[in-house]
């Protein structure tokens, strides 16, 4: 074995894009060093969720509070594991929107900082288009493909034509998929995650015992609506009020299957309308067992191939950041310090074409 | 309290949620604000889909669960408040509720219920229940009771009725 020793500051090493990127849009406070928007040298990620099992939910303020308490221990925490010094890092990326706008304060404004301090440029990255350039972290794939993103706080189709132009193509005209998953949970007395235990109930239920509904499965619009199911959940316990533990699993199943079913037919309807051969699908519902399962089977059939990114880069992380971020800063798409982050992906921000540094 | 009207009506269905949200909307002026309760799935981001039709704004609001509030522009601006996850006042002061609640738009707050104490006299509150299955369009309907100033009551009553005919009693 031939061991090339290159050592972290070495001339050809100089040659790379280094980055500093930070996560903090809602639960997750994390920090990560990728080199040329592909490469992870460390990928640090400090979730909140224990704290937020006691609430049932994200709880805004407390997130917001932890950032604050975790967000340089993290960040310290990158740069060693990377093996880098401050002065190596060429840029800080981060994320300023959508998400809790607390929350965002709090890695937007350490940003900011850092890039001051080390005079290096600030890229602010959109979380939503960031999670599908998390693909590039393990795998290549050719443009242009279809990307879903789906989350506790999102569901979106976008088709991607480049490493930095995103259009969005359809969204949710109401709530979440992981939303309507972690409400159902709630209604059906799961702990917080919602989604997790629903994944792991409907493994033992029959995914045909209810037929819960699939709103616009079929038309042509590229929106979901994920409100109309939750509350065919809330009737149906109404009717059938303290299902036994057999009866929960054919909930849960059920309801998961039309969740999925509804997101695999839509993508399906977006690779084919937008002629492509990939497709992404990214987010935290992306780790769903039954979404992993069910769009491979359905994709494939249509020779379309799928790309999902192992679960770490799929749940909230900065590494993700840093990719699109490393991408963004190529292309000299770069932040003035004075961005504010963002709540929404309204089609203002959302909608349209380019990366997303400079409006906010 | 002298001065605080109610006004109970029954809707059969969206639709019907939606068109009382657009005259909600209609009636409303800068510093208005809507107090929304009413369980999972009763409809509560539907009637604010119609508050924002009402306010002359073109795009269609969408759950605010996870980002706490979205904003719209329109005749008035619409900030779409959701306290589903939110726990107490202190919490609310973290993004800066006061600004909204006080500013020159509208504020219209789904789940109000989980933090009472920060809504002023003038707050308009919208109750939406979902009847005890009875039929079979139980499903669809939705019991409203509305509370506000009396002036206001009175005046949106007027405008309701038109649609709404079974209001003129």
């Amino acid at each position: 074995m031939i061991v090339v020793n290159v050592s972290k500051s070495s001339k050809i090493d100089r040659m790379s894009l280094t980055l500093l990127a930070i996560e903090s849009s809602c639960d997750e406070t994390s920090a990560a060093i990728i080199e040329d928007g592909t490469k992870v040298r460390s990928n640090i990620v400090a979730s909140q969720i224990d704290i937020h099992k006691e609430y049932g939910g994200v709880v805004p303020e407390i997130a917001s509070r932890k950032h604050v308490e975790l967000i340089m221990p993290v960040i310290d925490k990158a740069i060693k594991e990377a093996g880098v010094s401050k002065e190596d890092i060429d840029g800080v990326a981060v994320t300023n929107g959508p998400g809790l706008i607390g929350a965002l304060m709090v890695g937007l404004s350490t940003a900011k900082a850092m890039a001051f301090a080390l005079g290096v440029p600030l890229i602010g990255v959109n979380h939503l288009q960031a999670h599908m350039s998390a693909i590039h972290l393990e795998h290549e794939i050719s443009f242009p493909f279809v990307g879903l993103v789906v989350s506790g706080g999102h569901t979106s189709l976008y088709l991607v034509s480049s490493y930095t132009e995103f259009e969005m193509l359809g969204k949710t005209r109401d709530d979440a998929a992981g939303e309507a998953f972690d409400k159902a949970a709630k209604v059906l007395g799961l702990p917080y995650p919602g989604g997790i235990e629903i994944d792991k109930l409907a493994k033992k239920g029959n995914r045909e015992a209810i037929p819960f509904p699939r709103p616009f499965m079929n038309s042509s619009t590229l929106d979901f609506s994920f409100s109309g199911v939750k509350t065919s959940v809330v009737y149906y316990l109404r009717k059938h009020p303290d299902p036994n533990q057999e009866e929960l699993q054919d909930i849960c199943a059920s309801y998961q299957e039309a969740i999925v079913e509804t997101l695999v037919k839509k993508t399906i309807i977006a690779a084919k309308q937008n002629d492509v051969n990939s497709v992404v699908i990214a987010g935290g519902v992306a780790c769903n067992s039954r979404l992993r399962e069910l769009s491979k089977e359905e994709l494939e059939k249509e020779g379309v191939s799928v790309y999902i990114p192992s679960p770490k880069y799929c749940t909230d992380n900065a590494a993700m950041i840093g990719s699109l971020g490393g991408f963004m800063f190529q292309k000299g798409d770069t932040s003035e310090l004075g961005i504010t982050p963002f709540s929404t992906s309204r089609p203002k921000y959302g909608r349209g074409r380019g990366g997303q540094a400079k409006n906010a | 309290m002298a001065n605080i009207e109610t006004i109970e009506m029954q809707l059969k269905n969206t639709n019907e949620t939606l068109k009382l949200g657009e005259i909600i909307g209609k009636s409303l002026n800068p510093g208005s604000i809507i107090a929304l309760v009413g369980d999972l799935g009763a409809g509560k981001t539907v009637l604010v889909k119609g508050i924002a039709k009402g306010l002359g704004i073109e795009e269609e609001p969408n759950s605010p669960t996870y980002v706490i509030m979205n904003s719209y522009e329109g005749r008035i601006s619409l900030y779409h408040f959701d306290l589903y996850r939110v726990s107490s006042e202190d919490e609310l002061f973290g993004i800066g509720y006061d600004e909204y609640f006080f500013g020159n738009g509208v504020a219209a707050v789904e789940w109000a219920d989980r933090v009472e104490d920060i809504f002023p006299e003038h707050t308009i509150k919208i109750e939406i229940t979902i009847p005890e299955s009875d039929g079979e369009d139980s499903e669809t309907r939705r019991d409203i009771r509305i509370e506000g100033k009396s002036k206001w009551v009175l005046s949106f009553k007027n405008t309701a009725e038109q649609v709404f005919p079974t209001l003129r009693r």
